[in-house]
Order: structure tokens, then C-alpha cells, then sequence
């Protein structure tokens, strides 16, 4: 009893912060998704349904969001996974830890300075500029679905690389030995050792990536300039511009729900293939 | 493979690469490079904007990097005792506080906090005595420190625990063998096993803060942070002077997390 006394006071603290901070705010948006719009904007107390009804006027978010996410995922996915390998199997023990740091490292500095990076490169005096002198002209990148792509795979690269390295990396090489000594090309080894087993690591690649995604907002805000938003900008607009919160809220909420159904069945999938989920910390 | 290896590396770094070149540039324009100046790096630190917006930047990431390493080591700590519905409770609430974009966050956190103080602050004005002004709660410092210890509590709780289960049981009981008292055993098995994680985990908040952008743009109120000056001034156009910050700013998060990453290895070595 004393013992939970003492764990009691220690967890009290966080215990209240995630209450107040986190358990309330995500109430608030719920109910308030109910509500209606006040005449100057905020919210109105109400019942009814209307918000969500109205969602379709947001249709052009939920649809960029909805390609663009699985598309950035997949793209990111099919650039990282050849590194991966390179550094799990291919490059020498030396180097390897350097090499993963500097994976690492563009993710843990800022976002929003590393996708107004791409500004310079996809801007007019950029890549444009160099293609018009090899004779390709007017070709526009930047505020296109295409720069908001190259940013998203930038941007999560690292969070993709990084858990399919931990499932390459586990793999124990005597398998890929055993399965050339018995006459398999290195092709078919891959496909079928190599790959199988690196499940687990690109499940969890995906799913980080793809959490993260659904809710951007920078990266287009960035370099889609307003012509390619995701919900994350609807939510933007929704909330400083329009002050609409009750409506705010029902884009909030859905966007929530989308994220939790696609996670959950995601996981179940997963799991039938036979892997688990590799828990790996990004440090 | 190795060729491929190298492209990817580029691909990364090429455009950190840009912007720290470009912040050398002599030129106004940002993006024709006319010789080596580092005058905007003069100009972005006598910008009263700009000092303004890091110092704010500085005092939130402070703030939030104590605040979440402390309450999430406790957490952390006392959840290794607790098992059953507080335990299931605590596991959800960081799995979402982790889960949810933090753009859901950001205008959830902001609407509660307006609707809360919009009650709280009347209350306050009638029970005040007469005569002196009622204090007023606002959207501002406060309210981003706490939306941000929120997330990053979370993490710290996530990074010492994962310690705490890699930690060696047999010496916390030699130490209870040894009749140490279980303040004596924290004080002095537990806490230097364990440091390195929670000085990990205030420099990975102090990062997070100082680089959220998205989050502090809802729950700031007035106060304009670091990143928020720099979206900003991004929408009014590419400058050299930007690309100073910018390189400024990366350089700083890099030297943060390389001292992190040398803690975190050294902790790990240390206890095997």
C-alpha cells in the first residue's frame, strides 16, 4: 500500500498534465464537433450532425491527403530500402555507425528550414534554371503535387530507413549464406530470405511515416503555395482564417478517425503476414 | 549498391548544403550567389525581430526540457511499481499523446484553453477583491511550455523506461542485500544508471521545442517563437538572411543532438 502511495505521488504529476493538456482538448474538439458555428465565428453549443454532413466542402484536402500520404510512404519506402540494406549487409562494420548517424541526423533538425531548402532547389533558379540550359524550358516545379512529394520524402527518409536497418541488421547472415550454398541466386535470396524477414522493419517504417503524413501541414504549406493542401492546411484555415471550430472540430475528428481505422486494419494485415512490429527508438 | 548508397547521402544533404552556402552570399537576392559576405549572419543578429523570437525560442525549450524530464523520469520511475488499470490508462494515454498529428494537438489544445480561461477569467474578476486588477489567463508562454511538456513528457517516459528495462536487476537486489535504504538504492544504483537516458530525453525535448513549429503556432498566443518568425518571413519571400538563421539554427540542433547521442551510447556501453 505504501508502495503505491509513493508510485502514486511520482505519477500524479504526469497524470494530471496528459489529463489536462491532452484527454481534455481531444473532448473539447469532440464535442464541439457536434456544435455549430457562432455568428462571428467560435463555437455555439448544439447538437446535430450538420458538421459532419458538411464535410464533403473539404473533399479536396482529404483527397490530397489521402494519395499523397500512402504515395509519399510508398516513395520514401522504395528509396530507403536499398540504403537500408546497403548499411545492414553490404557496407563494412567500420563505417556503419557513422553512416546511420548521418541518416539521423537531418531528421532531428528543423523540419520547416529543410523544406524551404527545396524552395531554392525547385524554384525558378534552381533545377528549372539548369534544365533550361540543357534546352528543356518552362518546366514548373515548384506549388506542385511533385515538390510536395520530393518534401515529404525528404523529410521522412530518415524515419524510414532507420527500422528496416534495425530488421535488416537482426537478420542473421548464416541465412543468406544457407540459401546460396543451396544453389539460390542472389535475386531469390533476396526475394525470398532477405525480404520476408525484413518485414517487420518496413511495417514500422510505413506506419511512422504515415502517422506522420496525415497530419502535415508544413511541407505543403511550404512548397505546394496553397495550390496543394493537405487536411492539416484545411485544419489551418479552418481555425485562424475562418474561425469556424464546430466544423474545425468535425475535420479534426475524422481525420482522427481515418488515421486510427487505416493504423488499426494496417496492423492486422501486418500481422497476417506473419511479422510483428519491431519497437525501435529513434535515438 | 555503394554508388546508390552515395546519391541518397547527397539527396540529403545537398539542400542543407545550399542553404549554408547561400547564407555566405554577398548579393540581396537570395538566390544568384555573388561572393562571400558574412554579413547576414550580422544582419540576422542585430534584427530585433529576430533576438526577440530565439529568446522566446530559448526560454520555451528551457522550460519544456525541465519540465518534461523531471515529470516523465518520475513517471517512468513509479510505473515500473504499478500494474493493472493505471498502468493500462498511462501505456494509452502516452500511446496517443504520440499518435495524435500534432496539428490535432495544436488547435485542440488551443480551443479548450480559450473556452477554459474564458470561463475561469470572469470568476477570477469577481472573486478578486475590489480595486486591484484580476489577473487574466491568456494564451502565451504558459500554455505553449505546457502543450509542449505535454508531448515531450511522453517521449522522456518512453526513453527511461526502455532504460529502466535494460538496467541490470541483480544490482538493485545486491544493493537491498547490502541493506541500502530504497532512497539510498535510488540515490545511488538507480539514478546513475539511468541519467544518461534523462539527459537524453531533456536534450531531445529541448530540440523538439525549440524546432516545433506547428503546435506553437496555435497555443503561443502572441508570443512569436523562432520558427514562427521564419514561416513568416518565408511567405514574404526567400532571403540570405533566412538562410543565416536557418544555418544557425541547424548547426545548434546538431551539436545538441550529437551530445545526446554520446550520452545515450556511453549509457548504454556502461551497463552492457
Amino acid at each position: 500500500m505504501r508502495q503505491l502511495g509513493r508510485n502514486g505521488v511520482l505519477l500524479a504529476p504526469a497524470g494530471i498534465w496528459l489529463l489536462v493538456m491532452l484527454v481534455l482538448p481531444l473532448v473539447v474538439v469532440f464535442i464541439f464537433s457536434f456544435g455549430e458555428r457562432g455568428a462571428a465565428g467560435g463555437y455555439v453549443p448544439a447538437l446535430t450532425l450538420e458538421q459532419y454532413a458538411n464535410l464533403p466542402a473539404r473533399w479536396t484536402a482529404f483527397k490530397n491527403t489521402l494519395i499523397l500520404a500512402p504515395l509519399g510512404t510508398v516513395a520514401a519506402l522504395l528509396i530507403a530500402y536499398p540504403l537500408a540494406y546497403y548499411l545492414a549487409v553490404r557496407c563494412s562494420p567500420k563505417w556503419r555507425t557513422t553512416l546511420l548517424i548521418l541518416v539521423i541526423v537531418p531528421f532531428w533538425t528543423s523540419i520547416l528550414i529543410r523544406s524551404y531548402a527545396w524552395i531554392f532547389i525547385l524554384g525558378g533558379r534552381g533545377i528549372p534554371a539548369l534544365l533550361a540550359m540543357v534546352g528543356i524550358d518552362d518546366v514548373r516545379l515548384i506549388n506542385t503535387p511533385f515538390a510536395v512529394l520530393v518534401g515529404i520524402v525528404y523529410g521522412y527518409l530518415p524515419l524510414m530507413v532507420f527500422p528496416i536497418f534495425v530488421s535488416l541488421d537482426k537478420l542473421d547472415k548464416r541465412l543468406l549464406e544457407a540459401s546460396s550454398d543451396l544453389g539460390s541466386t542472389p535475386l531469390r535470396t533476396f526475394w525470398q530470405v532477405t525480404l520476408p524477414l525484413s518485414v517487420p522493419g518496413v511495417a514500422t517504417g510505413c506506419m511512422l511515416v504515415f502517422i506522420l503524413l496525415m497530419g502535415e501541414f508544413l511541407i505543403p504549406a511550404i512548397l505546394g503555395g496553397g495550390k496543394v493542401f493537405f487536411v492539416g492546411n484545411a485544419l489551418v484555415d479552418l481555425f485562424l482564417q475562418s474561425r469556424n471550430w464546430a466544423f474545425g472540430s468535425a475535420v479534426a475528428m475524422t481525420l482522427v478517425i481515418i488515421m486510427l481505422v487505416t493504423v488499426t486494419v494496417y496492423m492486422k494485415f501486418i500481422s497476417r503476414l506473419g511479422g510483428q512490429r519491431d519497437d525501435i527508438s529513434l535515438m | 549498391m555503394r554508388l546508390y548508397a552515395i546519391s541518397v547521402y547527397l539527396f540529403l544533404y545537398i539542400p542543407i548544403g545550399v542553404i549554408a552556402v547561400f547564407s555566405f552570399n554577398a548579393g540581396r537576392h537570395a538566390s544568384q550567389f555573388m561572393g562571400f559576405s558574412t554579413k547576414w549572419y550580422g544582419k540576422a543578429l542585430s534584427n530585433p525581430f529576430v533576438m526577440d523570437a530565439l529568446e522566446t525560442s530559448l526560454i520555451a525549450a528551457f522550460l519544456t526540457a525541465c519540465l518534461a524530464a523531471s515529470l516523465g523520469t518520475m513517471a517512468a520511475i513509479a510505473l515500473q511499481g504499478v500494474s493493472g488499470w493505471l498502468r493500462t490508462l498511462f501505456d494509452a494515454l502516452i500511446y496517443i499523446a504520440v499518435m495524435i498529428p500534432g496539428i490535432v494537438i495544436g488547435i485542440a489544445t488551443l480551443i479548450a484553453l480559450v473556452t477554459v480561461f474564458g470561463w475561469v477569467n470572469p470568476m477570477l474578476a469577481a472573486l478578486w477583491p475590489e480595486g486591484a486588477a484580476a489577473p487574466q489567463l491568456n494564451m502565451g508562454m504558459g500554455t505553449l511550455v505546457a502543450a509542449h511538456t505535454m508531448f515531450t513528457m511522453a517521449l522522456v517516459i518512453i526513453i527511461v523506461r526502455a532504460r529502466i528495462a535494460g538496467m541490470d536487476r541483480s544490482l538493485l537486489e545486491a544493493s537491498q542485500d547490502l541493506f541500502a535504504t530504497p532512497w539510498g538504492t535510488f540515490r545511488q544504483v538507480t539514478l546513475p544508471l539511468i541519467a544518461p537516458a534523462i539527459l537524453a530525453g531533456f536534450l531531445l525535448s529541448f530540440t523538439f521545442s525549440f524546432d516545433d513549429f506547428i503546435i506553437a503556432f496555435f497555443v503561443a498566443g502572441s508570443e512569436t517563437t523562432l520558427p514562427i518568425y521564419i514561416f513568416s518571413s518565408i511567405r514574404r519571400g526567400v532571403t540570405p538572411e533566412i538562410n543565416a538563421i536557418g544555418t544557425m539554427v541547424m548547426a545548434a540542433s546538431l551539436m545538441l543532438l550529437v551530445i545526446a547521442q554520446i550520452l545515450l551510447r556511453r549509457g548504454a556501453a556502461k551497463s552492457g
